[in-house]
């Protein structure tokens, strides 16, 4: 069993006309938390639905345990999702059913474990998440932590190798964004999973990652262990960590020159 | 000028040829395959209710009010030539033949197939369909086949209820109020109503219209753009588009079925 | 529970559908005369098929026995040609059978009069495929007009 559990290899991606990632590589590597920081619209989210192997990359190889995940066939792909497990940033809990039934659907629908031994394992999952007394509310009853927070007793439910968080503290208040913090380290400690935390939450993510890398102008800027992050010479790193409004990442959408613009109805 | 018209009837000309080729394949993954019984069958009888079920208190209202407008319009025509023994006929071979099927699926696209659009398209917006593909289950299989089959079953079952309700609500007006002599209602119609030409024949058509009004919903909501003007905006298509490729499709039909 | 409650409806759902195509099929279309059972066929020739069609139905006596299969022109004499299935259960008729092209009411629809001829010895039983030789002709309203006011010419 190799070390790497995750490893991109030159990862060209282009939505339209549009180029997102231009010969990308990172590594993430087995049992540890790996964040991608970045600043928004560089398409972070893009980067775990190419893991995920719902996008397909223009170029390059994404391995997973070793299968290059775009190169597979469809009955491969599902079957590596299944060691592969991902927490939207909405949740993305089904509407109509329980919270209860929402963890246990990954297990029904994979095993044909009797309903007495999914009851225990969904009660499991959700007492790990602190959810078990919430278990027959609906998705739409809960707040947006504590959906969360079952979206991610879900995603654990059949123990995958790899769990993937998008956003996972955007838009929480501090003191779920603290119990989030604590579960994804406990978790990834616990039960010896493999993390990849995208967000750019600088301060959360500095706190549980063992290492990061910063993306932005289409490819990997930095990258290294928290402490070595810190000292990076690079200004967009440095810009990003501090969150300084204008520098090397430029604070306007690229546009014309701003006199052309304004001068255009006048000519 | 000219030549932006010709681009922009281009494009949407690609776009559309596009759209249907995703529908194509959308019903492809969804239908082709092993089917999984276990799993299957109760995510079918699920959909059953929530689309036929749910459809049917619409469709006996309408079918017994259309029944009931159709025997008494028919009757002031039909009683100038004495002729009022034709009511049971004229009743039920509107109904078997159009009505039942045609205003069975335009009532179909407006209830139960604007509400998939809608669902459909909420799951998609609100990552549940990401999520569920995530979790190593298609979501074709899970979410779309169990809704197709469903519909495609319940419509033509629909159908039947309606006609049958229709001719009952015919029944009410023409014999029960306006006074034409039961016997010759039912025996006028008993000799003029074949079971192949009219009965089976409707069954046929709303079998079609079935797979015409379910795929364009399905394929509406799973296509839209996941926001919620997105969404609204696909709900609206569904209704408009289903139901004019559902009268299309009937003057095709009626032209092959009776015409000629 | 809800499950049940699920199943129980849709099953009231089907159950309901069956009626209704139960009614449609006994009720409505009355499917036993309909071509459902065994028949045979016979053939007849007229000078003229007035508004007869397909399906017409074939009548002895107000009963009905048949259906008009299909309409044709005979090739060598361009006559049309009527073949008509009868209902295996009524499979007596002579060969001096008759059949005329009768309307039901003044605006009614055109159908088969058939009308059982006599038997005796030399007299054989139609069988499935023959014609029947004896036939009239649907009454033409313009011809019936014409014939009136020559006769009152005289």
């Amino acid at each position: 069993m190799s070390d790497i559990m995750v490893d991109i290899q030159h990862l060209s991606f282009s939505r339209g006309d549009n180029l997102i990632y231009d010969g990308m590589s990172m590594q993430v590597r087995r049992g540890k938390v790996t964040a991608i920081m970045g600043p928004s619209g560089i398409g972070k989210t893009t980067l775990l639905k190419l893991i995920g192997g719902q996008l397909k990359p223009d170029n390059g190889k994404i391995l997973f345990d070793g299968q290059d995940i775009p190169a597979l066939s469809r009955a491969d792909l599902y079957q590596a999702r299944k060691k592969m497990s991902m927490l939207f940033q909405s949740g993305a809990l089904f509407t109509e059913m329980s919270v209860f039934d929402n963890v246990a659907f990954p297990i029904r629908e994979h095993t044909r474990l009797p309903e007495s031994l999914i009851r225990t394992i969904v009660l499991m999952k959700l007492e790990s998440v602190g959810l078990r007394g919430a278990r027959d509310l609906m998705p739409a009853e809960l707040s947006g932590g504590m959906a969360r927070r079952a979206a991610l007793a879900r995603a654990i439910a059949l123990d995958p190798e790899l769990i993937m968080y998008d956003e996972p503290f955007a838009g929480q208040d501090p003191i779920s964004m603290g119990v989030i913090v604590r579960l994804i380290k406990e978790l990834n400690n616990a039960l010896g999973l493999t993390s990849i935390v995208v967000s750019h939450d600088v301060t959360e993510v500095m706190s549980i990652a063992d290492y990061v890398y910063v993306v932005a102008e289409k490819k990997v800027i930095g990258h290294g262990t928290p402490e070595q992050l810190r000292q990076d010479k690079s200004e967009l790193v440095q810009q990003f960590l501090k969150g300084e409004a204008d520098g090397a990442v430029p604070f306007h959408y690229r546009a014309n020159a701003y006199e052309d613009d304004l001068m255009e109805s006048v000519r | 000028m000219i030549s932006d018209k010709l681009q922009k009837l281009g494009r949407s000309t690609i776009d559309n040829v596009a759209g249907f080729g995703r529908s194509g394949l959308m019903l492809f993954g969804a239908l082709v395959g092993k089917p999984d019984f276990r799993k299957g069958f109760p995510l079918f009888i699920k959909q059953l209710y929530v689309i036929g079920v749910l459809s049917l208190l619409i469709i006996v209202v309408s079918g017994l009010f259309i029944g009931m407008v159709l025997a008494l319009q028919g009757y002031t025509v039909l009683v100038k030539f004495g002729a009022e023994g034709m009511l049971g006929p004229l009743v039920a071979l509107s109904l078997l033949r159009e009505l039942g099927p045609v205003v069975t699926a335009l009532l179909f696209a407006g209830r139960a197939g604007s509400a998939l659009t809608a669902e459909i398209g909420l799951m998609k917006a609100t990552e549940q369909l990401s999520g569920m593909e995530m979790m190593a289950v298609d979501p074709l299989r899970r979410i779309i086949a169990p809704r197709f089959w469903a519909g495609v079953v319940s419509m033509p079952l629909l159908a039947l209820v309606f006609n049958a309700v229709g001719i009952l609500g015919g029944h009410l007006i023409g014999v029960d109020w306006l006074g034409v002599d039961a016997g010759s209602y039912w025996s006028t119609m008993q000799a003029n109503v074949d079971l192949y030409q009219d009965v089976l024949n409707g069954v046929i058509k709303s079998f079609v219209f079935a797979v015409i009004v379910i795929w364009i919903a399905l394929h509406k909501g799973y296509d839209a753009i996941p926001t919620s003007e997105g969404i609204s905006r696909a709900t609206t298509q569904t209704v408009v588009t289903a139901s004019l490729t559902v009268l299309g499709f009937d003057f095709i039909l009626t032209a092959l079925m009776f015409g000629g | 529970m809800t499950t049940r409650k699920i199943e129980i409806l849709v099953g009231t759902f089907i159950v309901l559908a069956v009626a209704a195509f139960l009614m449609l099929a006994l009720k409505v279309a009355n499917a036993g005369v309909s071509g459902s059972g065994e028949s045979y066929v016979l053939y007849a020739k007229f000078e003229n098929i007035g508004g007869l069609k397909v399906r017409s139905p074939i009548k002895v006596g107000g009963v009905v026995v048949g259906r008009v299969a299909s309409i044709d022109l005979d090739t060598v004499y361009y006559t049309p040609v009527v073949k008509m299935e009868i209902n295996e259960q009524y499979s007596n008729f002579p060969e001096t059978s008759s059949v005329a092209i009768l309307t039901s009411g003044l605006l009614g629809e055109q159908y088969l009069g058939l009308q059982p001829g006599f038997i005796d010895e030399t007299v054989e039983i139609l069988a499935d495929g023959d014609s029947i030789q004896d036939t009239r002709s649907a009454i033409v309203l313009e011809e019936l007009i014409g014939q009136f006011l020559f006769n009152r010419g005289n």
